[in-house]
This record gives C-alpha cells, sequence and structure tokens, in this order.
C-alpha cells in the first residue's frame, strides 16, 4: 500500500462536533488510545452555531421541574415515536453533563441565586435550557475542545473519511485523506464511533453548513448498519429569508424563549388561530398569559403559541405565506422589539439576551432587531433519523461501530425539541465512548484487507480522473440539482406523486455522480471534496424519500398533502432503511418495543 | 446586477499570485458568496475555509481589500464595486493553497497554557454559585471564535514571525478567560512573562479594532495581564519583603 499513511487506535472517532468530542474524552479517560478525525479544523464543527440552549431538568429556575417531565416533553414532542430508553437515559444524565462542562471551565448565564440560569423553549413545560445568551453551541464545543486537548487524543483534523473498513462482521477502523496534501489515510482501530452530524446540504435552504452531508448514515449504511426514522426531517420555523445569500441561516427559537411573537402582513399574531389539541391545556389563551410565562412572572401562566413545537410552528408560517398573508419576501414577522411596550431597557435587554442574533441581522440584513421586526421562515435544520443505535451502549448492528449525536436516531423521535440536540451530544457521546472503549479493551487487534484499501483508494480517487466527461459545473452542479429536488419534492409538505418522481430523479442523479470530473489535484481540492460528497448526500436522500413514502399519514416533522391527518396505525411503528444483498436499498416497518409500565406511567402522569 | 472583477490569490507555498474572476453580485451578497459563485462556476478547486456563513466558527478568515475580514460578514453593497475586490489569504500564517493557511500555531500554542483547574465543588451535586456580574468579564473573553484575525493582524506575529515566542492576542484573551474565571486555582503568570511573551506587545490595539466579536482585547485581557505579570514580578516592595522573608513566590490567587 504505497502513498497511504497508516496510523492505529483502539477507538476511532469519525466528527469533532460535541458528541465526537465528549466521545473522545470518555474513552481517552477509560484509558485506550483514541484518535478523533475532523472534517474541519479542531473547533470549528457544526455544534459551534447551536444558540438557544441545552435541554437538563436541573430545576435552577423552575423547582417543579423534574426528569420524568423532561421524559414526558421529548415523548410528547416526538409523537410517541422516540426510543423510549433513550428518551428516559438522556432526561435521566443530561444535568450532570451540564454540570460536568461547568467543572471544565463553561461559563453560563446565571440565576440570581448565582445557579446556571435556564431559560424557556418550545416544548419544555418548564424553563429547562442552560445556556450562554445565544451562543450556547460555541461554549459547548470550546469547553469540550480546551478540556480534550489535554487529554492525550489524537486529532487529524481537516481529514475525510470515504470508507469504514470492516474484518469480517467486524468494524476494523476506515479509510479516508488528509485535506492539506490530499494523502490517503488508513486508521485501524477496534471500535469506532460516527458523530458526524446531518444531512442538511441535501436541501436548498438550510441552516446548515457544507459538512452536513450525510457522510456518517452513508458510510454507517454501506457497512451494514441500519438506518431509522429517515422520514423525519426538521425544519425549523425561523431561519433568515433576506438577503437571498443569507437564506436559510438559522435564527435561534432564543428570540421567541424572550418573548418574541409572530405576526403575519396583517398584523395578525396568527400562533393563537392553530393550537393542536394535546398542547390546548398547556398554551396560553391570551397574549397576557403567554408574557406572563415568557417572564417568568407568574408559575401558573401558560407559554405562548410561538413556543408550540418546531414542526408545528413550521407549518403555520408555511400557510400564512401560501394564503398570501406572508412578509415582502415570503416568511412571517418575528418580532422582538415590542418587548419595549412591556419593559425598560427593552434594547439593552435584547442585546444581552440575543447578542449574536442582533449582530447578525444587523451586519446581514441591515436591520435592527431592537427596533424593527425580522422576516423569518422554514430551513432545514436538523434531521431525528439516522443510524440506529442500542439505547444503552449506543452500538449499532455492526459490531463495534457506534454513534451518537445527530447522525445516531431514538431519543428525538419524529420531532426534536429545542435544546435537546446539545443535550443529546454530551449525555449519548459519553455513553458511545464509554462503551467503544470497553469494547475495544476486550477485543483482539483487527486486521484491515489491502484489497480493501485499493478498492477505497481507487473509489475516492475516480472523480479526478481527467478522461471522465466533463459535465458543465461538474458536481456542484448536481449537487444544485439535488437541492433543488429535495426542496421541491421532498420537503415541508410532501406527496407520493411528487416522491415518487424524486427517487427516480435521484437514481439519474447518482448516475451522473459517476461520471462528474474535478479538475485539479488532490491538494485541498473542494472541487474534488464534492464530487466525493455526492455519494453520501444520494444515499441520504434517497432513504428521506423512501421512508417518506412509505408513511402514509402526517406526523411530526413529516407532513403529507394526500394523507394529512396522523394515522394510528402508524404509530407503533418505525421505518428501518438496510442495504440489500446486491446493494438495493430496503425499506422495513418495524414495531416500536413496549414500553415499561412506569414510563409509560409518567407519560400518563403529564398529559 | 453588476458584474465585479475580484482578484484571489491563487497558490501554495512555494509560489502564487492574484488571477482575475468575474462574478455577477446580488443584492445582500457577501464576499464568501462571491467566493463560492467562483468556486462552481469558473474555479472548482478554489481552496477556501468556511462552515457556519454566519459569523460563529471563525473559518473565512482572509484580507479583503488588505483589511482581515471574515468573508461571511463582509457585504459586497458595502464596498466600492466600480473597482477590483482583492481577496488573500491571512498573511501571518504560511500558505498552504490559495485562500487556506497553516494556523497549526494557534493550536500548539494554546496546549502550552495551562489548563482550567476549579476549586472545589460549592454545592454536594458537584456545582459552584457564582453572580451573573462576577462571569460577565469572562464571557466576553469567551465570544471568542478563533478566527485568528487578531493574530493575523498583530506586528509581533505578522512582521517579527515571534511565533514561537509569542502567543499572540487570541491566546492572551484565553489566558485571561482563565485567570479572571472566578473559579480557577490555577497561576500562568511565570509563563506569561517568561515564554508566552507578554512583553512583546506595545498595546497598539490593532487586534481589538479587527474583531469580529468586537472583544476589547487590549483593554480588558492584556493590559490587566501586565498589570498583574508587572505587580508580580517587578513590584520593588514585594521584591523586598520575598528577600527579607525567604517566601516563596506568592500566588497571587491565594
Amino acid at each position: 500500500m504505497t502513498d497511504v499513511e497508516t496510523v492505529e487506535h483502539d477507538v476511532l472517532i469519525i466528527g469533532a462536533g460535541g458528541a465526537g468530542l465528549r466521545a473522545a474524552i470518555e474513552a481517552s479517560g477509560a484509558g485506550v488510545s483514541v484518535g478523533l478525525v475532523c472534517k474541519s479544523l479542531l473547533g470549528k464543527a457544526h455544534t459551534v452555531m447551536a444558540e438557544g440552549g441545552m435541554a437538563a431538568a436541573m430545576a435552577n429556575v423552575d423547582e417543579r421541574d423534574s426528569w420524568r417531565t423532561h421524559f414526558a416533553d421529548t415523548m410528547r414532542g416526538g409523537y410517541y415515536l422516540n426510543n423510549w430508553r433513550m428518551a428516559q437515559i438522556h432526561a435521566q444524565q443530561a444535568p450532570d453533563r451540564v454540570r460536568e462542562l461547568e467543572a471544565w471551565g463553561a461559563v453560563f448565564d446565571r440565576t440570581p441565586a448565582g445557579k446556571i440560569n435556564q431559560r424557556n423553549f418550545g416544548g419544555h413545560a418548564h424553563p429547562r435550557l442552560a445556556h450562554v445568551g445565544d451562543r450556547t453551541g460555541l461554549e459547548m464545543i470550546r469547553t469540550l475542545q480546551d478540556h480534550g486537548i489535554h487529554q492525550g487524543i489524537d486529532v487529524h483534523m481537516e481529514c475525510t473519511v470515504t470508507r469504514l473498513l470492516k474484518d469480517g462482521e467486524r468494524v476494523a477502523g476506515a479509510f479516508g485523506y488528509s485535506r492539506e496534501l490530499g494523502k490517503f489515510m488508513v486508521f485501524k482501530a477496534k471500535a469506532v464511533v460516527m458523530a458526524t452530524g446531518g444531512i442538511g446540504r441535501a436541501y436548498k435552504v438550510t441552516s446548515n453548513s457544507w459538512e452536513y452531508t450525510g457522510d456518517g448514515q452513508t458510510l454507517a449504511y454501506d457497512a451494514g448498519a441500519e438506518l431509522i426514522d429517515m422520514e423525519f426531517v426538521q425544519f425549523h420555523p425561523t431561519g433568515m429569508v433576506w438577503p437571498p445569500s443569507v437564506r436559510g441561516i438559522l435564527v435561534t427559537e432564543g428570540v421567541r424563549g424572550e418573548g418574541g411573537i409572530l405576526k403575519n402582513s396583517h398584523g395578525d399574531r396568527f400562533m393563537f388561530r392553530d393550537i393542536p389539541d394535546n398542547y390546548k391545556s398547556s398554551t396560553a389563551d391570551t397574549p397576557e398569559e403567554g408574557w406572563r410565562y415568557v417572564t417568568k412572572t407568574d408559575i401558573d401562566a401558560r407559554r405562548p403559541p410561538e413556543l408550540l413545537t418546531r414542526d408545528h410552528v413550521a407549518r403555520c408560517i408555511r400557510r400564512e405565506v401560501r394564503e398570501g398573508r406572508g412578509s415582502p419576501h415570503g416568511g412571517a414577522f418575528l418580532d422582538i422589539a415590542w418587548i419595549k411596550e412591556k419593559i425598560p431597557n427593552a434594547e439593552e435587554h435584547i442585546k444581552k439576551k440575543l447578542p449574536s442574533m442582533y449582530h447578525q441581522f444587523k451586519e446581514l440584513a441591515g436591520i435592527d432587531i431592537t427596533k424593527e421586526p425580522m422576516e423569518v421562515g422554514p430551513t432545514t435544520h436538523y434531521v431525528m433519523g439516522g443510524i440506529r443505535v442500542d439505547g444503552e451502549t449506543q452500538m449499532t448492528a455492526v459490531p463495534g461501530l457506534y454513534a451518537a449525536g445527530e447522525c445516531a436516531a431514538g431519543l428525538h423521535g419524529a420531532n426534536r425539541l429545542g435544546g435537546n440536540s446539545l443535550s443529546d451530544l454530551i449525555v449519548f457521546g459519553k455513553l458511545a465512548g464509554e462503551h467503544a472503549a470497553a469494547f475495544a479493551k476486550q477485543r483482539a487487534t483487527v486486521s484491515v484487507s489491502e484489497a480493501e484499501v485499493k478498492q477505497a483508494q481507487s473509489d475516492a480517487l475516480s472523480p479526478l480522473d481527467s478522461s471522465r466527461a466533463t459535465l458543465v459545473g461538474g458536481a456542484y452542479q448536481v449537487q444544485y440539482e439535488l437541492q433543488e429536488l429535495m426542496q421541491d419534492k421532498v420537503g415541508i409538505v410532501r406527496t407520493e406523486a411528487e416522491m415518487l418522481e424524486a427517487i427516480d430523479a435521484i437514481e439519474l442523479l447518482k448516475e451522473k455522480a459517476q461520471s462528474v470530473s474535478a479538475p485539479g489535484n488532490r491538494q485541498y481540492n473542494p472541487g474534488w471534496h464534492t464530487a466525493l460528497d455526492l455519494k453520501n448526500l444520494l444515499t441520504v436522500s434517497e432513504a428521506v424519500a423512501r421512508s417518506a413514502v412509505r408513511r402514509r399519514e402526517s406526523r411530526g416533522a413529516h407532513t403529507r398533502d394526500d394523507f394529512p391527518e396522523k394515522d394510528d396505525n402508524y404509530s407503533a411503528f418505525n421505518f428501518i432503511v438496510r442495504k440489500g444483498p446486491d446493494g438495493e436499498m430496503q425499506v422495513t416497518q418495524e414495531p416500536i418495543p413496549e414500553m415499561p409500565s412506569e414510563l409509560r406511567q409518567i407519560i400518563e402522569d403529564h398529559k | 446586477m453588476t458584474t465585479v472583477n475580484f482578484k484571489i490569490w491563487r497558490g501554495d507555498k512555494t509560489a502564487g499570485d492574484f488571477q482575475d474572476y468575474q462574478t455577477q453580485v446580488t443584492e445582500g451578497m457577501v464576499v464568501l458568496d462571491a467566493v463560492h459563485q467562483i468556486q462552481s462556476e469558473s474555479a472548482n478547486d478554489l481552496a477556501c475555509r468556511w462552515n457556519c456563513k454566519a459569523g460563529k466558527c471563525g473559518s473565512c478568515s482572509a484580507e479583503v481589500n488588505g483589511m482581515p475580514r471574515l468573508m461571511c460578514m463582509t457585504r459586497l453593497n458595502d464596498m466600492d464595486l466600480s473597482k477590483s475586490i482583492t481577496i488573500e489569504p491571512m498573511r501571518a500564517f504560511p500558505p498552504i493553497k490559495d485562500l487556506v493557511t497553516d494556523v497549526s500555531h494557534n493550536y500548539r500554542a494554546k496546549k502550552k497554557i495551562k489548563p482550567f483547574k476549579p476549586r472545589k465543588p460549592d454545592n454536594a451535586d458537584g456545582s459552584w454559585n457564582m453572580q451573573q456580574q462576577d462571569v460577565e468579564r469572562v464571557q466576553e473573553f469567551r465570544k471568542c471564535i478563533e478566527c485568528y484575525l487578531c493574530q493575523d493582524v498583530c506586528h509581533v506575529l505578522r512582521d517579527h514571525h515571534k511565533h514561537d515566542e509569542f502567543i499572540g492576542p487570541r491566546f492572551f484573551v484565553y489566558v485571561a478567560a482563565l485567570e479572571m474565571h472566578p473559579l480557577d486555582e490555577t497561576d500562568r503568570l511565570p509563563e506569561l512573562k517568561e515564554t508566552q511573551g507578554i512583553g512583546y506587545c506595545n498595546i497598539t490595539k490593532c487586534c481589538t479594532k479587527v474583531c469580529p466579536e468586537h472583544i476589547t482585547i487590549t483593554d480588558n485581557a492584556i493590559i490587566p495581564l501586565k498589570e498583574r505579570v508587572a505587580d508580580e514580578f517587578y513590584d520593588p516592595v514585594k521584591k523586598v519583603i520575598r528577600r527579607l522573608f525567604g517566601l516563596a513566590k506568592p500566588n497571587h490567587k491565594s
């Protein structure tokens, strides 16, 4: 194997956001050697963009909160398709994981009593999100990074994995390339943790960065792991809509948590008009009650309808736009400036609580959010589905292969609550690291097949083959076509006919992707990289479309125009995606395991 | 919509030069949009770093018309588009390719700084009590997105290449965040003086000027650290007391 550098670790972590870093810290602490592969530079992963906070029932602000309420909120938000064991573990362990961040140097906003402050967020019954202004993700990743660099972890920055390697049934490591020189790398490892994040770049309007191309989902799927719940893609209700170049950039739910309201072009606060039955008893009747909730001045006040779950708010905004009551650029108005009617120093308060939103609108849209409303609309934000894992160990169907964070699935069911993602990263990142380390300790060394590495190498090199037909625009063009397709046909509202069209079109794009050529050489070549990403994007897009066709109902983030109602027949199933013996994608329906009676009781008690 | 000429530095560590690219500029576009457009239209292999495109990750640092900027937060309609826009990599770091530079110095510098070490927890659940006003200064420093524009513009690094003796403004901010953290118990002043080169900074405030997060690097981080170093090592009264009583060097945090 010439031209390939081989490194060996007990545990290899792929992805260096919150989940990957937390897994690396845990595995390293267990005494095994750890390699951490980052697609970008260390500390730049997508976690850095998370804004609102991390959900943990610490009860610092409202002492009525408990893991049980957090569990019930998560299950209700996920329309009960969640892996209940994961929802339980998450709710129980999140408070310790947050406190651990403080012990590693994180500096959260404080309550008057000096504890970690917690804010309101959609779908959470009590103020539950530990936060630092609206830059909580930065605080999390920097804390984990600055702690992690002293734990003896080998970090491989700007390195992209293109294939998982196997030794029989077991995972044996990964093949990839280091961008700086375009050098190929073989990582031998007894256990591998996928922590690669999401798939948002499959859509045109997205809050996700270039890295979010479904790498982990595809690598694991190709290696024999299963994907679950892929039909559930979260469209965050509030992305920027204007100017065009910033369309999709996230506007934190924290704006609504701090009292921001949604209005249509008639000035009507439309969220009050449509409140789902299962949230009626916990939603405010009047704007005044909503304000008392937001300001925590009345513990019996119920949340304003702007803080309903993300799927619902996104659909309501879409409806306003389609029925001709949208903002000038096809969104709704999100107004935080109005709180000046209610509190003195509103301007200062907004800048203090939402500094990066203030900055973002000022710099990118020329809007002062302390004076004028923002224009917002839905943007692809998160994938609830992903790699199927065991709820307790985070191991996939492939022995030695683990997954955590956004690329894994189960915790969020049909719709994720805001704030449950950051806590997901640290709770399940830790568990994945712990179990991967234990697995590696118990197992003999692996061997990597030279033939497999050769194949991986020639696959990776194929886009650089200059004899290939040069497509106009190359890999970028194929990516744009896919993004348009997914946005139009497998987007916020879906129909069977359109999704079947999309599946056919994906087949054609696969052929195109096979023949794109990337000009230039192997050194730091984004065109080549884009060509390599296409396979992953196409695989996850197909998985989303095929799963979405099968779910003939509307539930959570999955909305069907042809089946607009929730159908109880589907409430007991998840859809699982596997690679068939001939390489074809198979989707099967599998029953959700029965919930233990004590958890069922918790849900009943919180209805 | 206007067609604008961009002069983009293309090359690697051996050589490079500016090349001209034309692309259409539409309302609200930022420099990074133009780079992406050029990348997909006419230079597929043009190397640049980026992630969030919202000023939160600090990846797309470059020099735009000679000024250190985040490309994602630099709006084109604030610039004179009748003239060419130049885009070049940060000059304080060795080039890798095109707009991508070798910023590994920053990762090495950070690793040399003693990590956070908190005092014993205040409460049984392992938590601490801190007032908001006591954490506010540290929170300002922790806004840093590690774009390294402050490093790029600092003459000690850029012109005098003291990368081995001087950690640079970013890491003075980092040390300040640790030193002023209400829970931290470690003393970092000896290294700050001996190996991290705080004495090289002559307070020209260039770093503060370019910080996209508006951290008051010089006034709030560097000057207080310089004062602490001076207090610790150059206070004549303390020196006499230390000599008379043969005391070990006192910890300023105790």
